[in-house]
């Protein structure tokens, strides 16, 4: 098989595995309600930071995905940031960082 | 100018000939935080009656008023300083004076309006009339480092006291001579999350959030330096997870007692003003963000953190627990009393409503619709302390 003929299977395999994570459209509109008006309460709305950091690219782009979305899914005892894992699985953790990470809907 | 006053007037209060004069001692306004609006508002009619565009981003934003109760200052997150005429219905004048900022205060004399920022950390002082920078004071608390700040509130002698988040300190900084303030300051504890001046103007305390305890000042006695009020409250029990920082302020105070949100755990806190020594708890609903005494101080209302966002408990201060419990809408962020107390004002956020309620009856007396609302703010704030 020649690599020309991979790489379109490599690219549907990415896709699938991308779509797999992605959560449903409405969990999607409540996820980027919650990242906007509650975490918005210490990172803010516009996600620029107040009491806790700033959540845009330019200040993401050199942290780990995998340790941001342990920080949301567990909280980061000996500061303010609380543990969310009661309110959404870990993928959507993992979701919610790479949406910061790149564009995060309004 | 006169012919804006006069159309406006005559809008405001019906057909009438001529230019009509008003007061401004039941008007105030409503935040809305997420297009950058202001809703000024009527208490005596329930009524809103100007809608102003263009303040930013006003996500956690606060205003506080001159002293005749005509201009409001609004404080946005994305450090705008905003100056409201409430008669006239527009934007008087508007500046960017920081980063990022969190709230601010005016001085005993009406003359200084102070914002307090996170970026940089600091607080900045204002002439209240042209809103030219006066002096700043960055909150350097050791060499190269900068403290985010919190808590600031005015208190009597044109002063200003605040905590530093990470720098674990109160600070009380004079601004008798406003282009030269000078600072004492006075180590508090870890994490100072807000604070408040207590009405009468003597005791400022800074809730902590790295530690279970309350960091107290006497202003009338500054020398003798903070010292800790309700030590220890969680007795080394696990904490629930804080999903929203709770708010302090003067309100918290009530026929001799302080009632303050507990961190970490579903109550709130009864302290002594006499004696600072905690003299009761009581449970609620969830984590309490504010927790707002009526002026009587007969009552005292909480609301909580997310997820329990769109309840709220009523405390009878007389029979020291909740006496009505419930659930007025999504998102409650804010609450602000009618001057003598005999309404209170919620805005619903994920509702897009202000809801008015009979604090007698707890009866719904009517809604206003405001995109996502936050703060809400009546000019009775102008004549107290603290606020």
């Amino acid at each position: 098989m020649s690599l020309n003929r991979l790489l379109p299977l490599a690219a549907l395999l990415a896709a699938t595995a991308a779509w797999a994570n992605e959560p449903a459209a409405d969990r999607q509109k409540e996820l980027v309600h919650l990242v906007r008006q509650d975490c918005g309460s210490c990172h803010g709305m516009t996600l620029q930071g107040g009491l806790g950091p700033p959540l845009l690219p330019a200040a993401l782009r050199d942290k780990s995905a995998e340790g941001l979305a342990a920080t949301i899914y567990y909280g980061r005892p000996g500061t303010p940031m609380p543990p969310w894992k009661r309110f959404m699985s870990e993928a959507e953790a993992q979701w919610i960082v790479d949406k910061l990470m790149s564009e995060f809907p309004q | 100018m006169k012919l804006i006053l006069t159309l406006f007037l005559a809008a405001l209060l019906s057909a009438c000939a001529g230019p009509q004069l008003r007061g401004t001692g039941d008007l105030g306004l409503v935040i809305e935080r997420a297009s950058g609006h202001v809703t000024l508002v009527n208490t005596s009619t329930r009524q809103p009656y100007a809608r102003i565009a263009g303040l930013g981003d006003l996500s956690h934003a606060s205003a506080v008023y001159s002293r005749d109760g005509r201009y409001a200052f609004i404080f946005g997150r994305d450090g705008g300083l905003t100056k409201i005429d409430l008669l006239e219905g527009r934007i008087v004048k508007r500046v960017i004076q920081a980063g990022n900022a969190i709230g601010g205060s005016i001085s005993q004399d009406g003359r200084i309006v102070v914002a307090q920022n996170y970026t940089p950390g600091g607080i900045k002082a204002f002439d209240a009339e042209t809103l030219e920078l006066l002096a700043e004071v960055p909150a350097e608390y050791a060499p190269g480092q900068f403290s985010k700040v919190v808590g600031l509130a005015d208190s009597p002698g044109n002063k200003f006291v605040y905590a530093l988040f990470d720098g674990g300190e109160i600070w009380v900084s004079d601004f008798s001579n406003p282009r030269q303030p000078t600072t004492q300051r006075y180590p508090a504890g870890k994490q100072p999350y807000d604070g408040l001046v207590t009405p009468d103007g003597r005791y400022f305390l800074a809730g902590l959030f790295g530690e279970d305890g309350v960091a107290m000042l006497d202003l009338w006695q500054p020398e003798k330096g903070a010292r800790k009020i309700l030590e220890n409250y969680g007795r080394g029990e696990e904490k629930l997870p804080v999903f929203k920082m709770p708010h302090l302020r003067g309100w918290s105070v009530a026929q001799g007692k302080a009632y303050l949100p507990a961190i970490g755990r579903h109550e709130v806190l009864v302290v002594d003003v006499a004696t600072w020594k905690e003299v009761g708890r009581i449970p609620v609903r969830g984590q309490p963000v504010f927790v707002m005494a009526r002026p009587d101080g007969r009552q005292v209302w909480v609301n909580f953190a997310f997820p329990d966002n769109g309840k709220m408990d009523v405390i009878d201060t007389l029979a020291g627990k909740v006496v009505h419990a419930f659930a007025p809408g999504k998102g409650i962020l804010h609450m602000e009393f009618t001057p003598r107390g005999e309404n209170i004002w919620l805005s619903a956020r994920d509702d897009h409503k202000v809801l008015i309620y009979d604090t007698a009856s707890f009866t719904r007396l009517g809604e206003i619709a405001a995109e996502s609302p936050s703060g809400i703010f009546f000019t009775s704030r102008a004549a107290r302390i603290g606020f």
